[in-house]
């Protein structure tokens, strides 16, 4: 009995979980819908496709600039992969591990700055 | 918990690498906040005789830290303090140039450093995924520094294919170091060298691969033949400066982290030798015939170039200490009168429009005395003549090449000599016995410039005359290598 | 179980799909695609080899190239881009300016 008792409180857990999970996007979109302007237009309805328009030809000359905006998403996207090893690991390895990882995102971040200063992130 | 204490945590051991990075960064920082003209040229002087002071402070501290992965030795340090002297130098002859060519940016300086860090994490550790990484860190500022003057087609011309020979070399790199892993189980040489004769006997197929494969992708990176393809279309259209930088510093980089895998790592795979005989013969021979022809000085210091590597590569075939002892004073000679000959032309090249064709030398000596017997000295010591030090340089190298019984590697390399002593010549007869109908526009000092060639001529002659100090600093630099 | 040469045989073959690609091909951008394809291949070879030693070294190798690799792709698109700004074409056999 003490086993269906115990699979009884995991699938609680479960339960909660994704109680927990639906109830925090609910009530994102419920707080942007108290602070944000209410302006529809017919552009707004369509499916979105990163700014392009998502019917007709599919072989169309992209935008330059998106290679840019790319290019600093996959830097920092992979740059991403490192803080999960470290976070699986996170108990095992203590105090200097997370000096080091801050070090390690100040210099992210700092490369973010950079290029936000230099205007690489402005849509010109 | 993962005990701390045993692993080596020094940051004592990266000072140096850390003073580049800072540098780096508060180069970019300021130069973010406020819009500057002029290049932040003082903090990375300031940064890079600072990073030399650490260098040099370091020395004949043999320590290994960080779990093994950075080990500081002589031989490490002897590079850190070569790399931190190389890019001050070139820091300070390009300042004009590239203000004369309206490419003052300053995140040249800042890719300098960060290139630079990247050489010194390569040459300061035994372990192939932190060389891998170093290389990385030293090559990704390179390929942006051979572009640096985008509005230019040649500099571009020049950076998308030292970018893609670079690339493609590093897939080959890696694939070898993944093959290493496979037989060994580990990146770590100090690991690999204490098993080699039971990896061999059981994996003999993946080590060799391995090793062929990390060859070809450091053959690409020190120009050797076959792999040089890229080498004068890079100089020729890279900024004069950036040109000064790669003849001399990836280079050394390169021959650092060859001479610790290929005679330290696979020490006992004797096929090894046999290959860098060959490759040897054939980079210096195919260097210095291409060479004869050029019109072009750039084009010319570039195969000069690849005929230096082919030198180098004499050690690496002979293998043992007194080879690495000499192949370091090798590199050390070959990058001070290298940088002095490009710190020339660099000076010629700021007059507006020139190219440093054959066809500008001419009234150089009547017009520029002095100046043209700093590059008259230059070119007879990359052509090895006696009292400069590439004289004994060459000497050494072959020195030790004969005592080993590689009699016709050292006479093939002497004859080479011979061979690259035409061409050196060509400048210099260029400059001093031709005339031209055009008039010679006269060339404009700086400070800095005049310091660099000071600097490069006296130690081409002071070192020919009292080498004492260098052998020496060759020697201990050695000591714990092999 | 599938054995360890099958995965390196794989890897070998993309290796030279990726080195003859390089070798033959005219666009930059395909030319890209090839070396990372090559990088792929190295990451197979290491993925396999870390499983079939049974040491945890090899998939953290992954992680660093995988990054290396994306820094290289950056730096390698911006440079297309600005000879794309410049003339207008990503063929590498007009560029003979310098020649090869």
């Amino acid at each position: 009995m003490e086993g269906t008792a115990n699979s009884m409180s995991e699938y609680l857990s479960v339960l909660i979980f994704i109680f927990v999970g639906i109830g925090s996007v609910l009530f994102t979109f419920f707080l942007s819908r108290l602070i944000r302007p209410h302006n529809p237009y017919k552009e707004k309805s369509i499916p979105y496709e990163c700014a392009e328009l998502p019917i007709g030809d599919s072989w169309f000359k992209f935008n330059n600039r998106f290679y840019i905006f790319a290019l600093m998403f996959v830097i920092f996207d992979v740059e991403v992969v490192f803080l999960f090893p470290w976070a699986v690991a996170f108990g095992e390895l203590g105090l200097f591990a997370l000096v080091e990882m801050i070090i390690f995102i100040l210099i992210l971040f700092f490369g973010l700055f950079y290029a936000w200063r230099k205007g690489a992130l402005k849509w010109v | 918990m993962i005990d701390y204490t045993s692993a080596g945590i020094d940051f004592g051991l990266i000072a140096p690498e850390i003073a580049l990075l800072v540098t780096a960064f508060v180069i970019l920082l300021i130069s973010s906040i406020r819009r500057l003209n002029a290049f932040p040229i003082y903090i990375a002087f300031i940064g890079l005789v600072v990073t030399l002071a650490l260098s040099i402070q370091q020395w004949s501290n043999q320590e290994s830290g960080f779990f093994g992965m950075i080990s500081c030795d002589n031989f490490g340090i002897a590079f850190k303090i070569l790399f931190s002297a190389t890019s001050l130098l070139v820091l300070l002859l390009g300042y004009r140039y590239m203000i004369a060519r309206g490419i003052d940016r300053p995140e040249y300086s800042a890719l300098l450093l960060i290139s630079t860090m990247g050489m010194m994490v390569m040459a300061n550790t035994t372990d192939l995924v932190v060389m891998f990484l170093g290389l990385e860190i030293m090559s990704v500022p390179l390929y942006v520094m051979a572009g640096f003057a985008r509005r230019s087609l040649r500099s571009n011309e020049a950076a998308i294919k030292y970018f893609m020979m670079g690339a493609f070399a590093s897939a080959f790199l890696l694939m070898g170091i993944a093959f290493v892993y496979g037989a060994s189980g580990t990146t770590e040489l100090r690991r690999i060298v204490a098993d080699i004769s039971f990896i061999s006997s059981r994996h003999g197929a993946y080590i060799y691969a391995g090793a062929a494969l990390i060859l070809v992708g450091f053959g690409f990176k020190v120009a050797a033949v076959p792999f040089h393809s890229w080498v004068p279309d890079v100089y020729e259209g890279a900024p004069t400066p950036v040109t000064a930088f790669f003849s001399v510093a990836p280079k050394a980089a390169g021959f650092a982290v060859m001479l610790r895998i290929f005679l330290f790592g696979f020490a006992d795979l004797e096929i090894l030798s046999d290959v860098f005989w060959v490759l040897s013969v054939l980079t210096m021979s195919v260097g210095n015939i291409l060479a004869l022809r050029q019109g072009n000085v750039k084009r010319l210091l570039a195969y000069s170039s690849i005929a230096h590597a082919g030198y180098i590569m004499v050690a690496l075939a002979v293998g043992g200490e007194e080879a690495v002892s000499a192949a370091i004073f090798y590199l050390v000679a070959y990058t001070i009168f290298n940088l002095g000959g490009f710190a020339v032309v660099t000076l010629l090249e700021t007059r507006s429009g020139c190219r440093s064709n054959f066809s500008e030398l001419p009234g150089l000596a009547a017009t520029h005395p002095y100046l043209s017997a700093i590059l008259a000295l230059f070119m007879l010591a990359l052509g090895g003549f006696p009292p400069t030090v590439g004289f004994l340089g060459k000497f050494y190298l072959f020195a030790a090449a004969i005592k080993s019984g590689y009699i016709w590697l050292a006479v093939i390399g002497v004859m080479n000599s011979f061979l690259s002593v035409y061409y050196y010549l060509r400048v210099v007869k260029a400059s001093y016995f031709e005339t031209s109908d055009e008039p010679f526009t006269p060339v404009s000092y700086t400070p800095a410039i005049v310091a660099v060639l000071i600097i490069t001529a006296v130690g081409t002659l002071g070192l020919g005359f009292f080498p004492q100090q260098l052998l020496e600093f060759s020697r201990s630099a050695i000591f714990a290598f092999l | 179980m599938v054995p360890v040469s099958a995965y390196l045989i794989v890897a070998i073959v993309l290796f030279g799909i990726g080195t003859v690609g390089v070798l033959i091909s005219r666009n930059m951008i395909v030319m890209f695609m090839c070396i990372e394809l090559m990088l792929n291949a190295a990451n197979l070879a290491l993925i396999a080899f870390s499983r079939s030693l049974e040491v945890m070294d090899g998939h953290a190798f992954v992680f660093l190239v995988l990054t290396v690799a994306a820094a290289e792709a950056a730096v390698g698109l911006a440079i297309v881009l600005a000879i794309y700004r410049n003339r207008e074409t990503i063929n590498i056999d007009r560029f003979s300016i310098l020649k090869w």
